[in-house]
């Protein structure tokens, strides 16, 4: 799936094996990237992993640093989400600094309905493309009067225009079809002004991918109500944020879908919409179909190609065929029973490797 | 004098600007309707085509800031906005010269109009004066642009406080503050700190606070477990469009823009220039506005019978405009919902 992709990266690789970062991360994190390495483990994926406990209580620049440095050593990390606790005023988003400090520049969100997973709609299958470094996300703020503050949102050509290239990059090397810009150009006229023209300045070197562009607000709209419209999205940092949370929540919910931040050396692999679902923590009831399917789209990136196939299927049919699904999704298995219910679909298909 | 004395004897005046395109077509429904439920208000109609001042510059005309200090309420069809000639929306105008500073969309799904959701019910409330709509944009260097977003303690504790106010006066338990302050810490941490100040001098109504992508998220997953919604400028233009699509899109829904100098209740659907003029459009939208506008005037057993009819008329299905899926002209579907109005009363 992600094949065209692996001309990016730089990885760890020893006698056929990598050795990929695991950030554990909050809430549920930790728990799903365990459950990540056990079916790993049954399916004989070739990877090793360099366990780094990294969470919103280890906030110090150590533990950011070895992270990061861990990162840039393997090529490759996967994550669980990092709680920013906001009531701190000392407390950045360490999800920010990771994305920004390996300069993870896009992020992509594949939305795809599922067979035999309930949902409002079914016919979604869309690809947001998002930029992941810049916009509302620079955490440029200041307060020069009591009571009155600045936030700036930073929109760069340089950046807007490598986040278009990679869009219609991507749709091409996916064989899709058309690109849709999202913006508030109307409003913003001089900041998503600019990432309008940059997109479309790039669509003019791809003849044979359809461009068109939608307002943000719009798109929301037509994405509850039209959504087997979308194809390629490709958006500034925020409205990326927020469409990439509305199709996700089309398809079935933050548990189901993989996400992944890619960049010009390194990639990280997480869920789609980010959260750490602390509420779910340590109840066995979390759904790990999102989580594993990132791990598939890392295989996918390290060209492991047999072994996320395997797992990617065995996921599927667990999900579709069988129905063991957890509770977010309407089912009554548990975490630990989906997760078991995957093996058993693996077990019987790697005795002939 | 007489006049003065026939206001103040209940009939309360209210400033109607029809707007372009199916505009004059539905004011003229809504009229209809509220003159078949003795609705106790005189309409005045102005128009808002800007007129060129001294300097040259086009603004709004002078009988639109008469009109509605004298009558402090307005309902308001669509207005066309001229594109590429650099002028200021009308909308915007409107908006500043009223401080219209809070947007007000009721989104509830409507029976016989099918969507993938029956089960909506929120209120967006959106502060409308500040935030990313500020205006202030600059090109630091060629291709770098910063846009200010513009978050106030003022501004947002008088959108929160409408917000509760909302809330007890609609019989609505909870508010919830949309945010982002994990990653806009001070400027979204402001408009949080103010809705969680006025949520402790408000402790009748549940407060709540959510993420704005976990909004979007949780909404369009079960839009039941949401109430009313306060937010800054950006997030509530685009979850008022997104509970709009929930329950089939603008067609259906009603707004209304608070404001500390009055307010203007409007359709928040375009001109639609493509069915102008051919009595085929759905006055809906306008109807419910002008509804939010008669609870406003606290005129609510005429809000109830008007709102009633024509949810009646459209939950049996027989008499429904073309974007509803029907056959029916607008002008049908006015008498029909006249002709219940009347038997109501
Ligand atoms: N793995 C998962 N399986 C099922 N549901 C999940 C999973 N992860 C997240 N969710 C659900 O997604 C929604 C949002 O998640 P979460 O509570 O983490 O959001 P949040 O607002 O980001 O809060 P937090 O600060 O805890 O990250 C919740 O309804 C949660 O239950
Ligand atoms: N009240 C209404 N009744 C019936 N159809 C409507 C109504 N409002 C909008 N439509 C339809 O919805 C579509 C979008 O129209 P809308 O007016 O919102 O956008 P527009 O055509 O771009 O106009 P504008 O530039 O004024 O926003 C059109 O096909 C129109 O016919
Ligand atoms: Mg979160
Ligand atoms: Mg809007």
């Amino acid at each position: 799936m992600l094949v065209s992709i692996s001309y990016l990266f730089k990885q760890a690789q020893y006698g056929g094996r990598h050795t990929v970062t695991l950030m554990t991360g909050d809430g549920v994190g930790p728990e799903l990237l365990g459950h990540v390495q056990e079916v790993f483990r049954y399916a004989g994926a070739p990877i090793d992993f360099e366990k780094i406990e990294i969470n919103s209580s280890t906030n110090s620049p150590e533990v950011m640093h070895n992270a990061m440095l861990s990162v840039r050593r393997n090529g490759v990390a996967i994550k669980g989400n990092i709680e920013t606790k906001f009531d701190d005023p000392t407390f950045k988003s360490m999800n920010v600094a990771l994305r920004t400090g390996l300069n993870l520049y896009a992020s992509i969100v594949c939305c795809k309905s599922i067979p035999n997973v309930s949902s409002r709609q079914n016919k979604i299958d869309m690809i947001l493309i998002r930029e992941n470094t810049e916009g509302e996300y620079r955490q440029l703020e200041h307060e020069n009067v009591k009571g009155v503050v600045e936030s700036l949102k930073i929109i760069t050509r340089e950046r807007s225009t490598r986040i278009a290239e990679f869009a219609f990059d991507y749709a091409v090397h996916h064989g899709r079809k058309k690109v849709t810009a999202i913006h508030k150009a109307n409003i913003m006229k001089l900041g998503d002004g600019l990432f309008l023209e940059c997109c479309r300045s790039v669509s003019k070197k791809y003849p044979d991918i359809e461009f068109n562009d939608l307002i943000i607000d719009n798109a929301s709209m037509q994405m509850v109500s039209r959504p087997e419209q979308f194809d390629v999205l490709v958006s500034p940092n925020l409205y990326g944020n927020v469409l990439s949370n509305i199709a996700v929540g089309l398809v079935g919910g933050a548990g189901l879908v993989p996400g992944m931040n890619i960049g010009s050396g390194y990639a990280v692999f997480e869920t789609g919409t980010r959260n750490s679902g602390r509420s779910l923590t340590g109840k066995n009831i979390a759904n790990p179909v999102g989580m594993l399917l990132a791990g598939c789209d890392m295989l996918d990136y390290l060209s492991h190609h047999r072994h996320a196939t395997l797992i990617r299927e065995s996921v599927q049919n667990v999900l579709s065929d069988k129905g063991v699904q957890t509770p977010d999704i309407g089912g009554q298995a548990t975490t630990v029973e989906v997760v078991q219910a995957v093996i058993d679909e693996i077990k019987p298909k790697t005795k002939s490797w | 004098d007489g006049v003065q004395r026939l206001y103040s004897s209940g009939i309360q005046r209210v400033t109607m600007i029809p707007g372009d395109g199916i505009g004059p077509e539905i004011s003229a429904a809504v009229k209809q309707i509220f003159a078949a439920a003795d609705a106790p208000l005189d309409w005045e109609d102005v128009d808002v085509t800007p007129v060129k001042g001294p300097d040259g510059k086009f603004r709004l005309p002078q009988a639109v800031f008469d009109s509605m200090a004298k009558t402090k309420v307005g309902l308001k069809g669509p207005l066309a906005t001229p594109i590429g000639k650099g002028h200021q929306s009308l909308n915007l105008a409107l908006r500043k010269a009223f401080s219209l500073y809070a947007n007000v969309r009721p989104c509830k799904s409507i029976e016989g109009y099918k969507t993938p959701y029956d089960d909506v019910d929120i209120v967006t409330i959106r502060e409308n004066t500040e935030g990313e709509y500020s205006g202030i944009e600059h090109t630091i260097v060629d291709g770098v642009v910063q846009s200010i977003k513009l978050i106030t303690e003022e501004a947002s504790m008088r959108v929160a406080e409408y917000a509760f106010e909302y809330a007890r006066n609609n019989d609505r338990s909870t508010v919830t503050a949309v945010h982002k302050a994990n990653i806009m810490r001070m400027s979204d941490g402001l408009f949080l700190k103010c809705c969680r100040d006025v949520a402790q001098k408000n402790k009748d109504i549940k407060f709540r606070e959510m993420y704005l992508d976990t909004v979007c998220l949780n909404m369009v997953q079960d839009p039941s477990e949401f109430d009313v919604l306060v937010m800054p400028n950006l997030y509530g233009d685009i979850l008022s469009d997104l509970c709009a699509g929930l329950i089939g899109g603008l067609g259906v829904t009603p707004s209304g823009n608070i404001g500390s100098e009055g307010a203007i209740f409007e359709s928040v659907h375009g001109t639609a220039p493509d069915i102008a003029g051919q009595d085929k459009a759905n006055p809906t939208a306008l109807l419910l506005s002008a509804v939010m506008m008669l609870r406003h005037m606290k005129l609510n057993d005429h809000a109830r019978r008007i709102e009633k009819s024509c949810l009646e008329v459209i939950r049996e299905g027989n008499h429904l405009t073309a974007d509803l899926g029907g056959n029916t002209t607008c002008s049908q579907f006015t008498t029909e919902i006249c002709r219940r109005v009347q038997e109501m009363s």
